[in-house]
């Protein structure tokens, strides 16, 4: 690693999510040179995590290899996985970023053949499943991902097993004496594009996530779906892997709540509206399956309303204004019960569902707070463009609850700021030169 | 209008002032009243009421009608008196609005208005329990328990009474009910002096809200 090479001009971007991955790009595009750190084994962040798209209900792996091509193809970028910054010095035009990473345990030779997990018996959580399931703890984080590189879990090393991976690999791509990393480098801007997390639904203790089989968050639910995921796409609920048909949504599960996130998350109404079109996909258009959505009011952003439009005609999809008081159990069989009173007639309810999701909330998985010993962010944590934060520019849902599209947005506004900065560096330099 | 000690307003101003206007009515003169307006209508508070559905109009309906100008319809409703303070709508609400002291609030400024339905029952047990505690600054829980029980007529108290005697007796037991106190109660020393500074709380309060001479408040 100590090969990496930075200046002052350098754009350092933190996450490659949809966000970081656009911003870096768009910032390489136009000649400059990045360095890209990515948390996580893989690149992509949540998107690479969803089923389908809205609004256009795609799937995400198009657009996620579209920027992995450009990616490949710009030699101006630098990717560093499994790295994060653990401290910034420095302001505006000139910083010192400290960086660890942690090891990986396979290196570039690998082909992910996947030789190595057939003889590892050990399982771990299995993260892209929101650890849903388990995987070996010799694994490639996901089908598509990028690097398509295996990688060792910590707790395997120093085991027999490890030993075993390493004999087993053709390629000689196992090293197991790969060591924790401090990189220092340096950057004339930053932007921080780390994203978001799902809120934690076991603290929304009427809802009763933590004691419930059968409530899920809308994030597992998108997992369900995949064909690859911890149910092989299939709607199976957890309590006895019954086929899911009659799906309860919780809207504002988290969001808009002064007790939980004060913020509305924008994206989980068309979320919910998306995942109700999962139930014609698995079931056909035929079939008895129903969605009802529990909701304070529907909030899609422009041109989505379309979108709502079209599932509101859906007569397999419900719709009940309420914000859902309690959910209990069915002992029996299950079942989730959801009371409430629905607001349009004051009506009391009482319904049986066989699942219930939660539309979870976004909130910022590094808060603005914990940036560089605290940044300006609102009072969610999200970053703030403010002139206090020197050089360090949010991008995507680092700065706002934010859809796939609005997130490139941010990121593309983002590494314009950053171009300013390092051009503003790259001008002084030169008068300096000239003088 | 001015809130001055001196100037008390004459009876038809505070009715003009508050015209077709029942929410500024309400954030003036009812506890957390300020709040009404904060209310997303969300309908987690009416969902979460355990006595929710002996509710006519639960709390996000009452908030509704607050902002609609419905004030007869709300002040001379009982629903406000059916909250027993459980506060699961408080822990629940998004607004964080105090829901359960603006049930209280509302029951309390309806009550002092005198428009409050004279025989619910929770109206008449506050009554019942604020006239036993301020006269000697201590519940008699023994002259309450009588009043309660024979709020309904003799037949229906003395049915009452023989019901609960277990509870009074292991009251009496651990000394929570004194036997003689239908004869002889010790109040606080000084109840005079208590009831002096209800009164002048009273008058405070009033004046703080423009009420007192304003509109006719009648104490029952
Ligand atoms: C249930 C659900 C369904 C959705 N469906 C859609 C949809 O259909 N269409 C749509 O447009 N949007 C959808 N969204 C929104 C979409 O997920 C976001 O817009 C998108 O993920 C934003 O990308 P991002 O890069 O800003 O953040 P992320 O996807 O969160 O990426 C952040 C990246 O930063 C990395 N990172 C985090 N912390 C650090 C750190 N400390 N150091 C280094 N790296 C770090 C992460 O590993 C990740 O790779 C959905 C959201 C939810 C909750
Ligand atoms: S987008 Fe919809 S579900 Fe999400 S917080 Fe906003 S209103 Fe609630
Ligand atoms: S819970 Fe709060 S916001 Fe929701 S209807 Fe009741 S008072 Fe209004």
């Amino acid at each position: 690693m100590a090969d990496v090479i930075a200046s002052n001009e350098t754009i350092l971007v933190v996450g490659a999510g949809i966000s970081g991955l656009t911003a870096a790009l768009e910032a390489a595009e136009c000649g400059k040179q990045v360095i890209l750190l990515e948390k996580n084994p893989a690149i992509g962040g949540r998107v690479s995590q969803l089923y389908r798209y809205f609004p256009k209900l795609c799937k995400p792996a198009c657009g996620l290899e579209i920027n992995v091509r450009r990616l490949k193809a710009n030699p101006r970028v630098r990717l560093i996985t499994m790295a994060e910054v653990t401290a910034i010095d420095g302001q505006a035009g000139d910083y010192t970023v400290s960086v660890h990473i942690r090891p990986r345990f396979v290196n570039e030779n690998c082909t992910a053949c996947g030789a190595c997990a057939e003889v590892v018996n050990q399982e771990i959580e299995d993260t892209f499943n929101y650890n849903m399931g388990t995987v070996k703890a010799a694994y490639l984080p996901h089908n598509a991902a990028y690097p398509q590189r295996y990688l060792l879990d910590p707790s395997l090393i120093g085991s027999p097993e490890a030993q075993a991976a390493k004999a087993v690999c053709k390629y000689d791509a196992i090293d197991l004496e790969m060591q924790d990393e401090q990189l220092q480098i340096k950057a004339g801007a930053i932007i921080w594009a780390t994203g978001w997390k799902p809120y934690d639904a076991a603290k929304i203790q009427a809802y009763g996530y933590d004691r419930f089989e059968n409530v899920i968050t809308s994030v597992e639910f998108e997992r369900m779906m995949d064909k690859y995921g911890p149910t092989g796409g299939r709607l199976l609920r957890p309590s006895d892997g019954k086929e899911a048909r009659n799906i309860a949504f919780i809207q504002c599960a988290g969001s808009r709540d002064q007790n939980h996130l004060p913020h509305c998350s924008r994206i989980c109404c068309m979320a919910s509206l998306k995942q109700s079109t999962y139930l014609s996909e698995q079931y056909g258009q035929d079939s008895d399956a129903r969605a009802s959505i529990y909701y304070i009011d529907i909030r899609v952003i422009d041109r989505f309303e379309d979108f709502y439009r079209k599932v509101q005609a859906d007569e397999k999809v419900h719709f009940i204004k309420s914000k859902v008081a309690s959910v209990v159990e069915d002992s029996s069989n299950g079942d989730v019960i959801l009371h409430g009173v629905n607001t349009e007639g004051y009506h009391r309810y009482a319904n049986h569902h066989d699942l219930c999701v939660l539309a979870i909330g976004m909130q910022p998985s590094v808060p603005a707070s914990k940036i560089n010993g605290g940044i300006r962010g609102d009072s969610s944590g999200f970053i703030e463009l403010d002139i206090n934060n020197g050089a360090i520019f949010g991008a995507g849902c680092a700065s706002n609850a934010l859809d796939v599209n609005r997130a490139a947005q941010s990121a593309t506004a983002a590494a314009l700021y950053a171009i300013q900065t390092v051009n503003r560096v790259a001008r002084a330099e030169q008068t300096m030169i000239g003088e | 209008m001015e809130k001055s000690a001196s100037k008390q307003p004459p009876p038809t101003t505070t009715a003009e002032k508050y015209r077709n206007n029942f929410l500024r009515e309400v954030e003036d003169n009812v506890e957390e009243g300020e709040w009404v307006k904060m209310c997303i209508q969300c309908g987690v508070c009416s969902g979460s009421c355990p006595l929710g559905s002996a509710w006519e109009h639960p709390p996000q309906e009452l908030f509704m009608m607050i902002r609609a100008g419905q004030r007869e319809q709300v002040l001379r409703s009982d629903s406000m008196w059916m909250c027993t303070s459980c506060y699961n709508c408080i822990v629940r609400c998004p607004r964080q609005l105090p829901i359960t002291h603006i049930m209280h609030g509302l029951a309390n400024y309806a009550h002092r208005l005198g428009i409050a339905p004279a025989q619910n029952p929770t109206r008449r047990f506050a009554k019942i329990f604020w006239d036993n505690i301020a006269h000697s600054g201590r519940v008699n829980e023994l002259l309450l328990s009588i009043k309660l029980y024979f709020m309904n007529g003799f037949g229906e108290g003395i049915r009452m009474a023989y019901h609960m005697a277990g509870m009074g007796f292991a009251m009496f037991k651990t000394g929570r009910l004194d036997p003689f106190g239908l004869f002889m109660h010790k109040g606080i020393d000084n109840a005079k002096e208590l009831q002096t500074m209800l009164t002048k709380a009273r008058e405070i309060e009033d004046r703080r809200r423009g009420l007192g001479l304003g509109v006719a408040v009648k104490a029952d």
